[in-house]
């Protein structure tokens, strides 16, 4: 693997990464709407 | 809604479409269009859907209708029953080749017999010849479309969307497993390696920006995000379509793309293609999914890996091929729904009826891809309705989205009651550079030319006509670049050129079909009306 291969998926990975873990916690934090009538 | 969206799109197409268009020269507008096209249209979908849900209908020619005061906003609904139905013909097709893996994983048939032969054997390819009448996979392709008809016809999708909250996380969990042995395959040291898994995994990171120029990667690339995403099919309307007026979409929607996009570049992107270099080397890999869809690299390539876990093999290629069907049906089940919603919504059909028309409808359609499969009937089903037709879909939504129904309407639709903030730039993202880029990515995809364009212009004003390129969507329709093009051959034998002009006729009849069925609702409706 060359550099530049590295380094994109790295960069690439770490944004996918991020936001899945950010929105995913952000459902899970959410109480289901059932709940909130 | 996750585990809709994850499918064999995930681990079977985005591999063989990187490889395909380029590797690294995918994935930059591949990226590209995840973010000013997928995200942005999984919200707009999401807004359609639970706006026309209100008005109770729950397939898009509805939806659309609701959109504004035009009578023509009904048709480009019609893409959202045409995507999924015919989608679905070829998916459950390649669902059955799942389910058909499991049984022979059990059996161990790939101890004596290699992947790479038992395949093309399987799907009754023969040399030179353009039909197949392949018994055994016809067997499996009719199981899996009955328990999907069955599924869909008893109401039981919801319960097999619960049952994938645990088959999803065994499947990433597998699948990361799958990822590490594959990477750590060696030249010399593993039986059967025949180049680094790392040659594979750099030609898809490999930045090339050459990429960017080519309009034809750009339709791969937005045609990929659309068909993993689900968007421009109609699916994620009629899901959304059952939520309530202040339910959130925003966050829904965005955690699923996500999520979506993690299984697919992270899990997806690191199984198939290292495993198939190291076995196949990049070459053949290459080859193999040159000109078609390659959902088939999968299926040449991984059971071989398999073979090298001593009595675990049986067990490992049952549980992925398993879990990969489990992942499939999922996405099947959701196809289905908008034309069995529109049958009962729009021309008051009984959910037994409706859902046997698709069942019938997917078989016929179906079984064209499974006996002319060699003749290219099945890349043919992918690309006009996986790939074009998507994107065709989506570019007439996210214009009608953003300019009839208006941005002010569409952003508080997309924010009423969500659970996130959703940044304000996206409005500016939907209302004006989703639907350009959509726009430049399709109209560039229809003409694109031979070298540059400048050149192509130089063309016209020398007299000499646009010089269509063959990869052009109008370079296809036309057989650019096939001098021996051709219906009938010398020896009277029909061509592969023939199936090809065949299978889109067949397509474009569908299309024409369920307009007709759109057209002869709406009147009903206003015979009813009056």
């Amino acid at each position: 693997m060359t550099t530049a291969a590295w380094a994109m998926l790295a960069v690439t990975w770490a944004v996918i990464s991020f936001f899945t873990i950010k929105f995913f916690v952000a459902v899970l934090r959410t109480p289901p709407s059932d709940d909130r009538d | 809604m996750a585990g809709n969206a994850v499918g064999l799109g995930n681990f079977l197409r985005f591999p063989a479409q990187a490889v395909q268009n380029g590797g690294g020269a995918f994935l930059v507008p591949y990226l590209v269009s995840f973010l000013l096209m997928g995200i942005p249209l999984l919200w707009v979908e999401w807004a359609i859907g639970r706006h026309g849900g209100r008005y109770g209908h729950h397939s898009a020619p509805g939806m659309l209708d609701r959109l504004g005061p035009h009578r023509w906003l009904k048709y480009v609904g019609v893409f959202g029953l045409f995507t999924n139905l015919t989608v679905a013909a070829y998916y459950c097709y390649i669902e059955s080749w799942t389910l058909a893996y499991v049984f022979h994983s059990l059996t161990s048939t790939f101890r004596d017999v290699l992947p790479t032969e038992f395949f093309p054997a399987y799907l009754g390819m023969e040399e030179g010849s353009i039909f197949a009448v392949p018994g055994e996979a016809m067997l499996w392709f009719l199981a899996t479309l009955a328990l999907n008809v069955w599924l869909l016809s008893r109401g039981l999708a919801r319960g097999i969307e619960l049952a994938a909250k645990i088959g999803m996380p065994l499947l990433f969990l597998f699948g990361a497993v799958l990822a590490v042995r594959g990477l750590m395959l060696e030249p010399g040291a593993d039986t059967g390696v025949v180049q680094s898994p790392l040659t594979g995994l750099n030609f898809v990171w490999q930045p090339q920006l050459g990429g960017l120029l080519d309009p034809s990667t750009w339709l791969a690339a937005a045609g990929q995000i659309f068909f993993t995403l689900s968007v421009g099919m109609g699916s994620i309307h009629c899901y959304a379509a059952y939520l309530r007026h202040e339910q959130d979409i925003a966050l829904n929607a965005a955690s699923a793309g996500w999520m979506n996009e993690f299984v697919e570049v992270i899990l997806g992107g690191t199984i198939l293609i290292p495993i198939a270099t190291a076995y196949l080397g990049l070459e053949v890999v290459q080859a193999a999914t040159a000109g078609g869809s390659g959902f088939s690299l999968g299926f040449l390539t991984l059971p071989t890996l398999f073979n090298h876990w001593g009595w675990f093999a049986p067990f490992a290629g049952a549980m992925w091929f398993g879990l990969l069907f489990f992942a499939g049906i999922t996405s099947s089940l959701a196809m289905g729904q908008p034309l069995v919603a529109f049958l009962e919504d729009e021309l008051h059909w009984k959910h037994e009826r409706a859902t046997l028309t698709f069942g019938a409808a997917t078989l016929a359609l179906g079984f064209v891809c499974v006996w002319l499969y060699p003749g290219g009937a099945f890349d043919e089903f992918d690309f006009w309705s996986g790939t074009f037709g998507l994107v065709a879909f989506a570019l007439g939504e996210a214009i009608i989205f953003a300019w009839i129904f208006g941005m002010d309407r569409g952003w508080e639709e997309i924010t009423r009651g969500a659970d996130m903030r959703v940044p304000g730039f996206f409005r500016y993202v939907i209302q004006y550079v989703t639907p350009l880029v959509i726009l430049v990515v399709f109209v560039g995809a229809l003409v694109e030319p031979v070298g540059r364009w400048g050149a192509a212009v130089g063309s016209v004003f020398r007299g000499e006509g646009w010089p269509f390129s063959s990869t052009s969507v109008i370079g296809r329709v036309l057989h650019v670049g096939d001098d021996a093009y051709r219906w009938v051959d010398d020896s009277g034998e029909l061509t592969r050129a023939f199936v090809q002009d065949a299978t889109r006729l067949l397509l474009l009849a569908v299309f024409l079909f369920l307009t007709y069925l759109v057209w002869k609702a709406w009147r009903l409706r206003e015979q009813v009306d009056k």
